[in-house]
């Protein structure tokens, strides 16, 4: 049996067993109950390496699941496919590397994070089925699968939120307005599968972008799909959950609700441009997902500037570095249908979308990750009341600052390269679009020059006299978030041209999509 | 005509459960909306699969030469209820934790959240 | 080895830049080390300049978050009162900006095409 083409399915089973083997041991031991995450989870990242060396110098990998050989896509005598499978091309293990990184990254935090807290099995066990959830969403190959793994997300994303909700109220709140937001999103992709099916008979994406006519039924399904899974991602105006979920929720389980939301993003990317491709009509769906990415970026950062809570300001800005991904991408879309206007600056806007999707996971962990961090030691989350923390947390204000700087997009940090590349190609396509970006980047500084006056300039208070440095699987967490903003903004020619431009391709080329699994590439 | 009415039925469940969701203000009305929209929705699947004068589709003692209504939607319908059941059971358990600490289910009251 | 990542309309190398700055300080810092070096420590010369006012302790005068950016939040008072008063909290209203804009964009895509 080789192990490197059960790949796929090892991603997801190793987790999923370790998520139902976590109670068992917790009994025996709870101090082991993290290691064993970490170490599967570890497990998890090396497959997801080896699975990206793989596709990016073959090409695009499917695995059916309960099939004789893993590649049998259409069974004998069928010329559809019937069972479910996984398909992952560039753009799905794009995603996956960052899903990996950041639960890793996510449960080496937890180890301390996490310790004084009562009821750790349960906690890891759940942080396992979340990822398992996300990695689901990314690699699947049919909208109910989606669905299904969607569920599982949200479910074991509401139980993370509430977590500390035993003792105080606002978690249980969060929890709440999480679970009622993710419902609806999930009955409405239910629906969505139910029109595709009753349509087509068909449930496969691949197959189903190979036979769509673009009738008055998959309008509505188009319709009722792309504001549902925006409002997954976080755009505004249906954004009002985000602050709420992400400051309520412990510090790493926040960063894996930022990976969650961003495959929302990527479902919405796959289902504009490889399940419909050129026959709706790519103007007017452009132009709808780059006013989401107009208002996300402005009104996600005004609001920042004005918060007082340093997790909910974090929030508001991931909004509004959402917007970004939504501006760049969206003018790619808006293109999509000119071959000339694509080649001269459509596929730069959207490699410029896509990469800042995994600088914006890598340089917001280490922010959400440094909020928790001073939150472990000062125990509170108001800026008003701390100041003066740059004397004794040393190792936190430079991640810090490394990480403030990277978001408000300074050189040599990987958020400048990822916003030049959305603000010269998107100032070809429509000059005040740039404009805006760029305005909204020097809102960002300003919000987080705030929270770097407020919480660690200063004299030393006399309340914070025995704060000292955070333990130090903290302190690593943060170091392999911080090397990686800083290769990446060091060296961005290599993460573009390898990772992204590949993603981008397999997003733009749909024949090479459906013939993956219908045969015939 | 007639042989629509399990879609408006459909209809009537989502517009129902979605009013739910935006007009009545007790949070356990607000996790019935949710139930709604998605019984609405599990209705849709196995209405989708219906023929008409077909049978069930298990083979064993199947009449001869007799056509059987679609068996996917019936499986896709199982899942969802199975979803179902756990989302229902975390959003009630939340909304009694919920109510542990406001000592109200008011919507406009449980609102320390907002800005 | 440059790490150079080509845009549309040029490029954007961030070992030329770093090394630019370094350069760049090196020759700043030669310059500034060939200035004054003698003042007299512990009188005068070493206290910041207020124009004659008291000086305040230093913890009296650390300014906290919420008065941060006064200005511009009293200067855009219009946009802001708004806009916060819109942040309600209630789950109502979620979900009615939900159903808002899916009756947009269905009525966008349905005569768009």
């Amino acid at each position: 049996m080789n192990l490197l083409t059960h790949t796929p399915a090892l991603i997801i089973a190793i987790p999923l067993l370790a998520a139902f083997l976590i109670p068992f041991i917790g009994r025996i031991n709870k101090k082991t109950t993290g290691i064993f995450t970490t170490f599967a989870l570890g497990i998890s990242l090396i497959l997801t390496i080896l699975l990206t060396v793989k596709i990016l110098s073959v090409g695009p990998q499917v695995f059916v699941f309960g099939a004789k050989s893993p590649a049998l896509t259409l069974p004998s005598g069928l010329k559809f496919p019937i069972r479910i499978m996984f398909q992952i091309d560039a753009m799905s293990i794009f995603m996956g590397l960052i899903t990996a990184v950041i639960s890793f990254v996510g449960a080496i935090y937890s180890l301390t994070f996490m310790e004084q807290h009562s009821g750790l099995d349960k906690y890891y066990s759940l942080l396992l089925l979340l990822t398992v959830g996300i990695f689901g969403m990314e690699f699947t190959g049919d909208i109910f699968n989606f669905f299904v793994f969607l569920e599982i997300a949200s479910i074991a994303a509401v139980a993370l939120i509430s977590f500390r909700g035993v003792n105080l109220g606002e978690p249980a709140e969060a929890g709440f307005k999480y679970m009622v937001v993710s419902s609806i999103a999930a009955l409405i992709v239910l629906f969505v599968a139910g029109i595709f099916y009753g349509q087509y008979d068909l449930l496969n994406f691949a197959a189903l972008a190979s036979v769509i006519k673009y009738s008055q039924l998959d309008k509505i399904a188009l319709g009722l799909l792309v504001p549902v899974l925006a409002m997954k991602a976080g755009a505004v105006p249906m954004h009002m959950w985000t602050p709420d979920a992400y400051s309520e929720a412990p510090a790493p389980i926040t960063i894996i609700l930022v990976a969650a939301s961003q495959a929302s993003l990527y479902a919405l990317f796959r289902v504009t441009f490889s399940l419909y491709n050129i026959t709706l009509n790519t103007l007017a769906v452009g132009w709808i997902i780059i006013i989401f990415g107009l208002l996300s970026m402005f009104i996600g950062v005004t609001m920042a500037i004005i918060q007082r809570d340093i997790k909910r300001l974090i929030a508001y800005n991931a909004i509004s570095q959402t917007g970004y991904m939504f501006l760049g991408v969206g003018v790619g879309l808006a293109v999509l249908a000119n071959p000339v206007a694509l080649s001269k600056y459509g596929i730069t806007a959207m490699e410029g979308g896509i990469f800042h999707i995994i600088n914006h996971a890598m340089y917001e962990g280490l922010l959400f990750l440094t909020a928790g961090a001073l939150f472990f030691r000062t125990g509170t989350r108001d800026l008003d009341k701390m100041g003066g923390l740059a004397h004794s947390m040393k190792y936190t204000t430079i991640f810090f600052i490394i990480g403030a700087a990277a978001i408000s997009g300074l050189p040599p940090f990987n958020g400048f390269a990822s916003k030049l590349l959305i603000y010269e190609s998107v100032y070809r396509f429509n000059p005040l679009l740039s404009i805006i970006a760029m305005l909204v980047s020097i809102l960002t500084l300003a919000s987080f020059v705030k929270v770097f006056h407020s919480a660690f300039l200063g004299p030393k208070l006399p309340k914070f006299k025995e704060v000292r440095e955070v333990p130090r699987s903290m302190v690593w967490a943060m170091v392999v978030l911080s090397c990686i903003t800083i290769f990446f903004g060091l060296f961005p020619d290599l993460i573009v041209k390898n990772l992204v431009h590949p993603a981008v391709m397999a997003l733009i080329e749909q024949f090479k999509y459906t013939g993956t699994v219908l045969g015939g590439i | 005509m007639i042989d629509n009415f399990p879609y408006i039925a459909v209809i009537i469940f989502i517009g129902l459960g979605i009013y739910t969701l935006m007009f009545k203000k007790n949070l356990i009305k607000i996790a019935i909306g949710i139930v709604l929209i998605e019984n609405g929705a599990n209705l849709f699947l196995i209405t989708l699969g219906y023929r008409k004068g077909a049978v069930a589709p298990i083979y064993t003692h199947a009449p001869f030469e007799q056509s059987m209504v679609l068996p996917t939607p019936q499986a896709l319908t199982l899942t969802s209820i199975v979803i179902g059941i756990a989302t229902t059971a975390l959003i009630l358990s939340v909304a009694m934790m919920i109510y542990k600490h406001y000592g109200t289910l008011d919507v406009d009251k449980v609102r320390r959240l907002r800005g | 080895m440059l790490g150079l990542l080509e845009t549309g309309s040029g490029f954007w190398s961030a070992i030329i830049w770093v090394i630019a700055v370094l350069v760049i300080g090196g020759i700043v810092y030669y310059i500034r080390n060939k200035g004054e070096k003698s003042y007299k420590k512990n009188t005068e010369q070493d206290k910041p300049f207020i124009s004659g006012n008291p000086e305040l302790s230093k913890e009296g005068s650390h300014i906290s978050a919420s008065h941060i950016f006064w200005g511009f939040t009293e200067a855009l008072k219009d946009y802001y009162t708004p806009l916060v008063k819109t942040h309600t909290g209630n789950i109502n209203d979620y979900a009615s900006w939900i159903v808002i804009l899916m009756v947009i964009i269905l009525i966008i895509v349905g005569v768009n095409g």
